[in-house]
């Protein structure tokens, strides 16, 4: 019975993954002032240049680096138009999202039915065998201790030090940040440039992780849960942790509920997981007085007065 | 996204610029897909067979394609492609059913194929295979090979193809097998390949040892092949990602059909019809038996000649319900056509509710 519990935690943690990474990602491009809604986009360029990169060289390593390179490659766009330019990030986003599943598609074209062995999870001899707990704490993949890590570095980074403290005022009221010598641009295109190198790698987890292969429209709406987390949680980054991880840990719960054939509709059972996080999130904020708001400036370009 | 795809050949270009194909102008024909044409499954399978189309007639036809169109937001997709000139419409999704016979319905020059779908204009012909059949073998082999007597089964929406094949599924299974219990989950999407990685690990951490899949991705393949249990391909041959996992994979072979169509379009000689081929007009085709003993082997191969010859149905009577009545026997000794295209029971000995 410890076998199957532990078997269902380690789906579930597979399933959260990349929505953790995107939406940590996102988290703190928002919180900079900017909504990039070209996650999805960038997801999926991250997964077909991170699974085409690790064919050619024979090196998921590399492949996961080029996934990354890719996503930030893709967010520099956006960064242009949107700084740059002082674009509509709405308009800029969207239009991200329709040009990266299209480039994802491009580059990944003469890669479409090959297929790699996944990157194995970490093995530590001996600990790594425990019975219990083992496999759980030291034998997943590498990317979940790097989610783990990211998520406790972006909160630390937020509350804690002075770059967070500049971030966040940026994100709140560009215009006084700028009145107090805050780089606001500056600061916004390595927000966005983070945002993209999380949302490559979340890329590059799915199609070297989570399914070891590539094929056009394999993103399936995750990079948009990743933005409506960012939003549920409150743009708190250990709720949009807890937050990945109930979507994740619902989604497979009712995949066990149907194939031990439990008797309840399974179109209510497939709606499960967004009603849960939706409405744990919802109560969670509703609890709290004083729920962190949107930052003030989201959304909105800024452009330096001369 | 839907990515309009033009597909014409610089050779053709060329002559139109020189004027010598002024007179007769090509034959457009498109295609609406549900996936992307590299889901190496089913819309992958459709794509084969628009090419086929342009090897057939060269110079004559023209083909366009929009991929991974959501059935709920089909019909200006559909339109797109009657307003650009296209005289004969392919829409190879369940659920691009009732949007095809709405836009058919504006446009009624020109010629509309639906697939798997059963209503019919007089432009609005209708097309499908009987991939039953093939999951009726699908079913021995895995009756035979199980050692947990679990199979698990991932499916996509509760639609009638869908509950037909886990139903052929079940009968062949238990013709080799009367212990043999299959677990049933829906993903409610042809194609999320973490999604269907998910469902497959579900099952497989169930207590099933082999994996059979009504999706289009081949992610529960690979996660079989993955744990060392074995799984079937879907929609065309995905060995490639299961080399010690695959048994077999059933194939889905348009091409033939495809370009008959576009033959009696261009000689005019188009007609409403409703077509549903399977084993014996090679519509349906198994993928090499791979990974099994070779009694299993021998046993798959007698009951797919079985069928192909029409010795044997699937669905011949007595065919019971889950609650153990039998089902009205209205074809020729087996289950007809038209109970098998609008089957919404499951047959006796699947412990599970079907939803609705």
């Amino acid at each position: 019975m410890i076998g199957f519990w532990e078997s269902i935690l380690l789906t579930v943690i597979t399933a959260a993954t990349p929505l953790l990474i995107a939406a940590l990602g996102e988290l703190i491009v928002e919180k900079s002032g900017v909504l990039n809604l070209g996650v999805e986009g960038m997801m999926a360029v991250g997964a077909s240049t991170g699974f085409a990169v690790a064919t050619l060289t024979d090196s998921s390593s590399i492949g996961v680096l080029a996934g990354i390179a890719a996503g930030m490659a893709l967010s520099l766009i956006f960064a242009l138009v949107t700084l740059g330019f002082a674009a509509n990030q709405v308009a800029a986003g969207l239009a991200l999202t329709i040009l990266g599943l299209g480039l994802a598609g491009l580059i990944g074209a003469k890669f479409v039915g090959t297929s790699r062995i996944a990157i194995p999870p970490i093995h530590i001899p001996g600990l790594s065998d425990l019975p219990g707990i083992g496999k759980l704490v030291f034998g997943q993949s590498p990317f979940f201790y790097l989610s783990v890590v990211l998520a406790v570095g972006v909160a630390w980074f937020l509350r804690r030090t002075r770059a967070g403290l500049s971030l966040r005022s940026i994100g709140e009221n560009h215009a006084s940040a700028h009145a107090l010598g805050l780089k606001v641009l500056r600061t916004r295109l390595l927000a966005i440039l983070f945002g993209g190198a999380c949302a490559g790698l979340a890329g590059a987890y799915l199609s070297l992780v989570y399914t070891p292969f590539w094929s056009p429209g394999m993103t399936a709406g995750r990079g948009w849960i990743a933005l409506a987390l960012v939003v549920f949680a409150s743009w708190l980054p250990l709720r949009v942790f807890l937050g990945a991880y109930l979507f994740g840990a619902a989604t497979i719960l009712q995949m066990h509920a149907q194939a031990a054939s439990m008797g309840l509709p399974s179109q209510a059972l497939s709606a499960f997981p967004y009603i849960a996080t939706i409405v744990a999130l919802v109560l969670i904020s509703m609890r709290r007085v004083g729920a962190t708001p949107a930052p003030g400036s989201l959304g909105t370009a800024f452009v330096p007065p001369r | 996204m839907n990515i309009m795809v033009k597909v014409a050949g610089a050779a053709a270009l060329a002559l139109g610029l020189a004027g010598a194909a002024s007179a007769q102008e090509k034959l457009k024909i498109g295609f609406i897909y549900v996936g992307p044409v590299g889901d190496h499954g089913w819309t992958y399978q459709h794509d084969q067979g628009r090419k086929a189309i342009e090897a057939a007639f060269p110079g004559k036809v023209e083909t366009t394609f929009i991929e991974s169109v959501p059935e709920a937001d089909s019909e200006r997709s559909i339109e797109q492609l009657a307003r650009t000139g296209h005289k004969l419409i392919f829409t190879t999704s369940f659920g691009f059913m009732e949007p095809t016979l709405k836009v058919a319905a504006k446009y009624p020059n020109i010629n509309f194929e639906h697939a798997t779908g059963y209503k019919r204009a007089k432009n609005v012909a209708t097309y499908s295979g009987k991939f039953h059949e093939g999951r009726y073998v699908q079913g021995v082999i895995a009756g035979k090979m199980t050692k947990t007597n679990t199979i698990g089964y991932v499916a996509s929406f509760p639609i009638p193809e869908v509950v037909a094949g886990i139903n052929a599924f079940m009968l062949g299974a238990q013709s080799v097998n009367p212990n043999v219990k299959v677990k049933i989950v829906w993903a409610a999407t042809w194609f999320d390949p973490g999604k269907e990685a998910d469902a497959a690990k579900a099952l497989l951490d169930q207590g099933a040892d082999i994996i059979t899949q009504h999706t289009d991705s081949p992610a529960p393949l690979q996660q079989a092949e993955a744990r060392g249990k074995f799984a079937f391909g879907q929609a065309s041959d995905m060995i490639r990602f299961a080399p010690k996992g695959q048994l077999t994979a059933i194939i889905d072979d348009w091409a033939p059909y495809y370009v008959e169509r576009a033959r009696v379009q261009l000689e005019g000689k188009w007609q409403s019809q409703d077509v549903w081929d399977g084993f014996a007009k090679g519509k349906v085709k198994m993928a090499p038996y791979t990974n099994m003993p070779d009694d299993v082997k021998k046993l798959a191969q007698d009951t797919e000649e079985a069928i192909k010859s029409g010795k044997f149905n699937p669905f011949k009577c007595p065919v019971f319900d889950q609650s153990g009545k039998e089902v009205k026997c209205e074809g020729n000794g087996a289950l007809s056509d038209g109970q098998i295209l609008s089957m919404n029971y499951y047959v006796k000995g699947i412990d599970d509710k079907l939803p609705k």
